[in-house]
């Protein structure tokens, strides 16, 4: 090794353990669209020195005609990396950018104020440590301030810096600041922040960034850069009670098999013994495993692969702990949400849910309310709206292990997923389980559905029909029906218009509605049939994902889908109840292949071509198909 | 230190092996993307940690240009032998055909049949439902913005206004048919955590990056190095043996040499603590125009 290769080796080797002597704080900046989040960031980094030659020269060159600081730049260009997002100047999703002090490193995440980006401001700030809040000196606390203060909190960051920006432009105006700071005290005292500090700043001019400024004698707290580096926001995950969700069979060959994870919290060592949250089946640790050899202890955040002294049944989705400080396992709970999607989230839906490493079927069964941004009151609500943030309760199809997300963010957070277009459409955190998955079992009976069935020498099912008004489902449902009863069946018809007479007249027609009203008819259905019935329900039924809903309600009971397809000219033409005519003048309103949709089934058991033949033959067809 | 609190590094090692794991574990056909660079060279350690003992349980793809340095191949061909992992290796057949090249069709349209469509076809003929690459956001100012698991519709195109939003480490990994999925482990990694990553773990990377005397031409202030004899020179142009290295690699005609003399890591890494410039002003299809790293992947390009 030549001289000067020490040299650099004895030099990178001391600058190597301070790098790693640094802390990594994550923090995002969030507030109203306007109020100079990126360019407080440019600040940030032009302050820091981080802004090479090359970035310096372009920005220059783009910051003509921009609103500029002494400098020369407009810093908002440092960030705003989106063609979009410099032809409008606004910031549409979250930008990270790096950085670091003598001190720490930092990953920054750089949010949207606008409302309707809302939802990539939540994705930035689910992984920060701290929030810096930012409020336009001029126009104090807004909505989208308050928003996204409570949108924070929903998601645990623990600490925030509040952030009073263009303070030179209320002439640096103490009472100004004070006003605010205490205006937004107020609202956050119920946020259960940890730490919150509020700073008047600069971005532009550059106060109160690196030092206090002379400018704003008055202000006796830390200016920013030093109360980032300064501020002790790690919370000890390894104490935390010990959480492997497993992520990974590992098996290379039949000598081998290890479970492949993170660990989430707590610490785990060779010799523990441990339970599957779901079996309660019990292990002991043999081996730690790393291709950097193995271990005898981990702690939380540790990616490994753990080897257990005995064969048990674990998989993907599994979740390890301690005997005696085991998860949640259950399949209800409070949760509150976030929604993030266009089409507002209903009760009675179906859903995916994936929380860790576990996805499974979920439906919201009960909205109890909306929190009022701004007040942070509760509401009254059938639905959540883009953006809207509720508290709800959830089923699971099955049990799922879980920790409330206060005591365990890894897992106590979860998604919901559109089962069609598999959109993430809202975010949760669980507040806690209903109940207990022991208390779950349903009441079994000595008579069974099986019982039912042979006394009345048939097999149960459920025949659905889903087509337009006037495609003839009732018709042919009823020809299906006389026939059955001819034979000695027993069958049964659900109507849509019936239905709607009694179970269902408190319900209306608005989206909510319906989902319920079609929630309800399959669940009359699956109680009809499981007392041995055959149930042909007749309605439009026009939403893929509402017959998917019925489908699963119908469970393990046979199930048919019947597309009666009728093309709407010959429905409208027929319009035996004068409904077409209605719609056309506008007296009734969404009216299904008018001016609401219907989406064809793309998986029925059936297609019956309503315009084809006549409805007594149609059902004979189905009658030959069912071969009841 | 506090032996429960993990370094930078640790967390960023981590956090990488949990997203492999995450992609082996929910797609049917993953696909490791390789550019034989230095995060290539990182991705590849971490897969290989992420599923030992076990092999790395998916293929790695390499879209090979034919303009790629000698040394890249040769190092590719040695890595992959060594490590025994599948390498699937793709070129635009009609492009190669028509001799499409950086010069008589411009850096532009090069790259759109030789690296982009190329991609396409290769990630078309083999099915793959998620690709991995070595993207970081600390490169480019739309890769800062790009999620870690990035959602591609059936033409492979990414819709950066329209992004799945990414909550904690819950990665949404479900597609429909024909979708596809474009994923990160390294997106918070920056280029620093990178080379120190390789020093600290000793891997192994192409000794381009290292300085070296290399012949070179200067052109509009960038130094191409003359690869091989299918380099155009201009009239009155001869190569000059210099002490360069490379920054970063990929196409020799389109990849700008470094004057340095850091001919080890700790060189390079101090020298890079010194650095006034950052990282992809060596590659020379970034500063066509403003956002045209956007374009590029809206198209396809990774």
């Amino acid at each position: 090794m030549s001289l000067a290769m020490a040299t650099a080796n004895t030099d990178l080797d001391l600058w190597l353990e301070q790098q790693t002597g640094k802390s990594l704080l994550r923090f995002l900046t969030c507030g109203s669209v306007d109020d100079g989040k990126s360019t407080l960031i440019g600040r940030l980094l032009y302050d820091s020195q981080l802004v090479l030659d090359d970035q310096l020269a372009s920005l220059k060159n783009e910051s003509r005609n921009r609103t500029v600081g002494d400098e020369g730049i407009d810093f908002s260009l440092l960030v705003d990396g989106l063609q979009a997002e410099r032809e409008q100047g606004i910031t549409i999703d979250v930008a990270y950018q790096f950085f670091s002090t003598d001190k720490r490193k930092f990953i920054v995440a750089d949010t949207p104020g606008h409302e309707q980006y809302t939802r990539n401001m939540a994705t930035g700030a689910s992984n920060a440590d701290l929030a810096l809040v930012l409020v336009d000196a001029r126009k104090g606390v807004l909505t989208q301030t308050r928003r996204h203060s409570f949108i924070l909190s929903l998601v645990g960051v623990k600490h925030v810096v509040l952030v009073i920006n263009k303070i030179d432009l209320v002439g640096y105006d103490r009472q100004v600041f004070e006003r605010i700071e205490a205006e937004y005290r107020a609202f956050a005292a119920e946020l259960g922040f940890e730490t919150l500090a509020a700073v008047p700043v600069s971005a532009l001019r550059g106060d109160n960034i690196l030092v206090n400024s002379e400018r704003t004698p008055w202000f006796s707290g830390a200016p920013l850069m030093p109360y980032l580096e300064a501020i002790e926001v790690s919370e000890d995950r390894a104490a935390r009670a010990f959480r492997f969700p497993v992520q990974w069979v590992n098996r290379p060959n039949l000598d081998f098999r290890g479970l492949s994870g993170t660990v989430a919290s707590g610490a785990i060592a060779v010799g523990d013994e441990v339970l599957v949250a779901a079996s309660r089946k019990p292990a002991v640790i043999s081996r730690i495993v790393t291709m950097d050899g193995d271990r005898e202890r981990v702690t939380a955040g540790q990616a490994v692969t753990l080897v257990l002294d005995r064969e048990i049944d674990v998989s993907r989705g599994d979740v390890l702990a301690h005997p005696g400080s085991t998860p949640e396992f259950s399949n209800q709970f409070q949760a509150r949400l976030v929604w993030m999607s266009d089409e507002p989230a209903y009760q009675g839906r179906s859903y995916l849910l994936k929380i860790g490493a576990q996805v499974v079927p979920a439906t919201i069964t009960d909205i109890k309310f909306r929190t009022n941004v701004n007040t942070l009151e509760h509401a009254a609500a059938t639905k959540l709206g883009l953006n809207e943030v509720g508290t709800v309760t959830i089923a699971t199809d099955r049990a799922i292990a879980f920790d409330p997300y206060g005591a365990n963010p890894l897992t106590g957070g979860f998604i919901l997923i559109d089962r069609l277009s598999n959109a993430t459409l809202g975010a949760g955190t669980i507040e806690f389980g209903l109940r207990r998955a022991q208390n779950l079992t349903y009441q079994s009976f000595d008579v069974s559905r099986q019982v039912r069935a042979t006394l009345k020498g048939q097999e149960p099912r459920i025949v659905w029909f889903t087509g337009l008004s006037g495609s003839g489902k009732s018709s042919i449902a009823n020809l299906l029906e006389k026939r059955l009863t001819a034979e000695g069946r027993h069958a049964y018809i659900l109507d849509g218009d019936n239905v709607r007479h009694g179970l269902n007249k408190d319900l209306g027609f608005t989206e909510a509605a319906r989902v319920e009203n079609i929630r309800r008819v399959a669940e009359v259905a699956k109680l009809m049939a499981d007392a041995g019935l055959i149930v042909l329900v007749s309605f439009i039924s026009p939403f893929e994902k509402e017959r998917r809903l019925v489908r699963e309600i119908a469970g393990d009971i046979a199930f048919s889908e019947i597309y009666v397809d009728t093309p709407i000219e010959v429905c409208e033409a027929r319009d035996p109840k004068g409904l077409y005519k209605r719609a056309r003048t506008g007296e009734i309103k969404n009216f299904t292949g008018i001016d609401s949709p219907f989406e064809a089934p793309t998986t029925p058991e059936l297609v019956l071509h309503g315009a084809t033949a006549e409805p007594v033959a149609l059902a004979e067809q189905l009658y030959d198909w069912l071969r009841i | 230190m506090d032996r429960n609190r993990l370094t930078h590094l640790q967390t960023l090692e981590a956090e990488s092996i949990d997203i492999l794991r995450e992609v082996a574990a929910s797609f049917e056909r993953p696909v490791m993307m390789y550019s034989i660079g230095k995060d290539s060279s990182v991705l590849l350690h971490l897969a290989r940690k992420a599923f030992f003992p076990s092999r790395i349980p998916f293929p790695l793809l390499h879209v090979d240009t034919t303009w790629k340095f000698k040394e890249m191949i040769a190092f590719r061909d040695r890595t992959a032998q060594e490590y025994g992992f599948d390498l699937i290796t793709h070129t635009n057949a009609e492009g190669a055909r028509d001799g499409v090249n950086p010069f008589t069709h411009g850096s532009s349209r090069y790259t759109d049949i030789m690296k982009t469509a190329a991609l396409r076809q290769a990630l078309n003929a083999g099915r793959y439902d998620a690709a991995i690459g070595g993207a970081r956001r600390d490169e480019e100012k739309s890769r800062a913005k790009e999620r870690v698991f990035s959602h591609r519709n059936a033409s492979h195109a990414w819709d950066p206004k329209n992004q799945r939003p990414e909550l904690w480490r819950v990665f949404n990994t479900r597609l429909n048919p024909g979708e596809s999925m474009r994923v990160f482990p390294i997106s918070n990694w920056t280029e620093l955590d990178v080379w120190t990553y390789i020093y600290a773990e000793n891997i192994p990377i192409v000794p381009l990056y290292f300085a070296r005397k290399r012949p070179v031409v200067e052109r509009s202030g960038t130094l191409i190095m003359v690869d091989d004899a299918r380099l155009p020179l201009n009239p009155g142009e001869v190569p000059r043996q210099e002490l360069v290295r490379f920054r970063t690699l990929g196409c020799y005609p389109l990849t700008g040499a470094i004057r340095s003399t850091a001919a080890d890591l700790p060189s390079i890494i101090m020298e890079m603590q010194a650095s006034r410039t950052s990282e992809r002003e060596g590659r020379l299809i970034d500063s066509d125009s403003v956002g045209s790293m956007e374009k590029k992947k809206q198209e396809g390009y990774f």
